[in-house]
């Protein structure tokens, strides 16, 4: 990681312009010249530094639903359920965790309603709960990661 | 708060167009614009009023923590009586370390817990010294807590919304 890496993962983590030369704008801010920034960016989403770049959508204010699930799951049944979980497309992201609750997902549904139908598609299939914890309240939601 | 806004089919077609990222090319909201049919200055608006309502959180760049030597992903959780719960997770959620601060149900018995603060860290011994800040802030309210490690990712797309 150099110099110009760190600037434009410190520097980038929001603000991006919306103008006709939006990587102009950000690479003046960051002392850097329009082909480094658009050179080195393109860089390290290709090399996995970055595992995104854009806008991030607020999952709820388009309407859909958003939840934190957590399953409790034998060891010996751990990775068949994790599959049958993953091939949902609505779950987001699945981690394993060192917990009696060891199974975490993010489930994102477009309408609502489906959130629930879901859920209980997901213990119909896998034969165990699922616990459901929506967000009640958001205290902070951002990254403030220095490198 | 939260409430869902009214998105026509062409801001739908622009987040579909936009939620696996930005082109990074010179004139990203052109390329975009020319792709779905529209001028630039309308996408450059729509994009703008999406971050004015709130449904754009921002625009930037989604760094991998793993690949950045944050191999320690600790899910914090805490305790806290309903009662204080919002001055509290304000509270952690103000902190530095704090990358995402909820308040959650409590399943009972298996899960006590209503405060989840989500803390990255290069070793569990920096998760943990984050987690004692966040311990001396809770002070007498922090009834019970834990840190939950992941110990490997299961899936990990991006969230596919807007369709």
């Amino acid at each position: 990681m150099n110099d110009i890496d760190r600037a434009i993962i410190n520097g980038l983590q929001g603000g991006f312009p919306v103008c006709e030369r939006p990587y102009l704008a950000a690479a003046e801010k960051l002392g850097l010249s329009e082909e480094e920034l658009i050179e080195r960016l393109q860089c390290l989403l290709d090399n996995g530094t970055l595992s995104r770049f854009g806008p991030m959508y607020h999952a709820e204010r388009l309407g859909g639903a958003l939840s934190l699930v957590a399953m409790e799951i034998p060891a010996a049944d751990f990775d068949r359920v994790a599959e049958q979980v993953n091939a949902f497309q609505e779950v987001a992201h699945n981690y394993a965790r060192d917990h009696a609750l060891n199974m975490w997902f993010v489930l994102a549904t477009e309408k609502p309603e489906r959130k629930d139908q879901i859920l209980a598609e997901i213990e119909r299939v896998t034969g165990y709960p699922a616990y459901d914890m929506p967000k009640l309240a958001e205290y902070f939601v951002g990254l403030r990661l220095e490198v | 708060m939260d409430q869902p806004i009214l998105l026509d089919e062409t801001d739908r077609r622009i987040i579909r167009a936009t939620q696996a990222g930005l082109p990074v090319v010179l004139r990203p909201y052109h390329a975009i614009a020319e792709k779905l049919g529209l001028t630039a200055d309308e996408v450059m608006a729509r994009i703008e009023d999406l971050i004015e309502f709130g449904i754009i959180r921002r625009i930037g760049v989604v760094p991998n923590h793993y690949k950045l030597g944050y191999t320690a992903n600790g899910m914090t959780v805490w305790d806290v009586p309903d009662e204080q719960i919002d001055e509290l997770g304000m509270q952690v959620g103000a902190l530095d370390c704090v990358s995402h601060c909820y308040h959650r149900p409590r399943h009972l018995p298996q899960w006590p817990y209503n405060l989840f603060a989500m803390v990255h860290g290069r070793s569990r011994e920096e998760v943990e010294a984050k987690a004692k800040t966040i311990a001396g802030l809770l002070g007498e309210h922090n009834r019970a807590n834990l840190i939950l490690y992941s110990t490997r990712i299961l899936k990990k797309t991006g969230l596919r919304i807007g369709d």
